[in-house]
């Protein structure tokens, strides 16, 4: 059932994040009210843009079904700067421009259709090259 | 004829207390469309076009601008009550792209979300609604959303034009705004001078119906009938900003309204990124407030074919000088370019039969 899989795992692959993250955010900033609510750097601190840096990468010739429209594309192990590693496409980059070491932030773009021209779309995280130094 | 009763002033001040800029990198010159179509003999109506790349579309690119507009409003993405899209190029025939969009900026569940069409002008049709909504004391903020990935039939005089990107506003109480819309002004009549019928993939137009009683005369309208109810005159705005098909006609729109070049050129960006439609005035709006002083008036007016114009009057005020660097300006994106060729053009935009 690929629309009910898409649609579990929208929170992670729109904006990259994890399930704890999603519940600590609802937990601290609870539900709406009509009243003046204070800024959201007075409640939790306001999540910063995702960053990191290109550990390993790859470029995709063969690209597999659903993502050929793509190729070639390149592909990177993204150490984010909270430690952790992370494999995702990259964008906004022409390949021979990707190195190891380069400084990329998160974005959501489209990752392809559930089927081609009347499929559910898909969206989620890519990295691109930092688009302010 | 027009009076303050004509005016949308809503009883609660509003303004915009967060605004972000969309283009996308790509860049298609004018020149490479003349080159395929017409042997290189055309005349060029901007320099060049931004293109979307090929996982881009109207939802992805109005999450950045909604993530830069959150990162200067400072808000919670559950405290906006409304996610509002104004588009007429929404990835989906029927499913929103606001939902799509308030779920990633983290808006969802409690809060209003649609989609807007009207040509050109839906975004700031989406704008003057959120100001009803926030002003009527019924939400504290409401997102808008202009945005477009347009399109041209090849070698129709719209392609040449037809661009991508955009803006998001985040409508608040004035007194958190960056700046304060002070009234709003809409003019509408039913004129037909473009139009896409439904299942038709390019749209069609008037040619020169276009112009005199379509642009001109609405924005004009608009924008004259707004500066009379408000007792404002061209001198009083640092800043005007008209919907941008092409480079002529919002110069010559300023200019029948009474204002000067200097007034015009730092919101003029179609030379350089084409006509994005939804997003055309708005991004204008947005590269201003990137460079705007406290105190500073702008006049704004839209245009969407069918036809109609919004007229906005809005005031700079001291949050600006702390807020507006925290997220991309839009001269970040418009600098951010990769040129392409028209072949490049043609397979990103799924011009290529496949099968």
């Amino acid at each position: 059932m690929d629309i009910a899989r898409h649609w579990r795992l929208k929170k992670h692959r729109y904006a990259l994040q994890t399930e704890n993250q999603a519940e600590a955010v609802l937990a601290v900033v609870g539900p709406s009210s009509n009243g003046h609510k204070p800024h959201l750097e007075e409640q939790v601190a306001q999540p910063e843009t995702i960053t990191g840096e290109i550990y390993s990468f790859a470029t995709v010739f063969e690209a597999p079904e659903g993502y050929q429209e793509f190729a070639p594309y390149p592909v990177a192990m993204v150490r984010l700067d909270d430690g952790s590693l992370i494999t995702a496409q990259l964008t906004d980059v022409d390949l021979d421009d990707v190195e190891i070491g380069m400084p990329v932030e998160m974005v959501t773009r489209k990752l392809r259709s559930t089927v081609e021209d009347r499929g559910m779309l898909v969206y989620g995280y890519k990295f691109r090259p930092m688009l302010r130094q | 004829m027009v009076d303050q009763n004509d005016l949308l002033i809503p009883e609660r001040a509003v303004g915009i207390v967060g605004y972000g800029a969309y283009v996308p990198r790509f860049r298609l010159p004018a020149s490479e469309v003349s080159r395929v179509w017409t042997g290189g003999n055309a005349g060029l109506p901007i320099k060049e076009k931004s293109v979307p790349g090929p996982d881009e579309d109207v939802a992805t690119m109005s999450v950045e601008a909604a993530r830069n507009a959150l990162s200067r409003a400072g808000i919670a993405p559950t405290d906006i009550r409304a996610v509002w899209v104004g588009s007429e190029s929404h990835p989906y025939a029927v499913k929103p792209t606001s939902t799509i969009v308030a779920e990633a900026i983290g808006a969802v569940p409690n809060t209003q979300a649609a989609d807007w069409e009207f040509a050109c002008k839906a975004g700031t049709e989406a704008i003057v609604a959120a100001m009803g909504l926030v002003g009527s004391g019924m939400a504290d903020y409401a997102l808008a959303i202009g945005m477009d990935t347009a399109q041209g039939r090849p070698g129709d005089a719209l392609e040449y034009t037809a661009g991508a990107g955009g803006a998001a506003y985040i409508i608040g109480p004035a007194e958190e705004a960056m700046a304060v819309i002070e009234a709003s002004y809409s003019f509408v009549t039913d004129t037909p001078d473009f139009w896409r019928r439904a299942y038709q993939k390019y749209p069609e137009h008037g040619n020169r119906f276009t112009g005199e009683p379509a642009y001109f005369k609405h924005i004009h309208q608009a924008g004259s009938a707004l500066m009379e109810a408000t007792n404002t005159t061209p001198e009083d705005y640092k800043f005007v900003v008209v919907h941008q098909p092409n480079t002529k006609f919002p110069q010559r729109a300023a200019a029948k309204l009474g204002f000067q070049p200097e007034q015009v050129k730092t919101g003029l960006l179609v030379p350089e990124i084409g006509n994005t439609y939804s997003g055309a005035a708005i991004i204008g709006l947005s590269a201003i407030l990137d460079e705007a002083e406290p105190g500073d008036r702008i006049l704004l007016v839209s245009f969407g074919s069918g036809a109609g114009s919004d007229a906005m009057a809005l005031r700079v005020t001291e949050n600006i000088l702390t807020r507006r660097d925290k997220a991309p300006k839009t001269q970040d994106y418009v600098s951010r370019r990769t040129e392409i060729d028209y072949a490049t053009y043609a397979r990103y935009r799924g011009k290529l039969v496949m099968k």
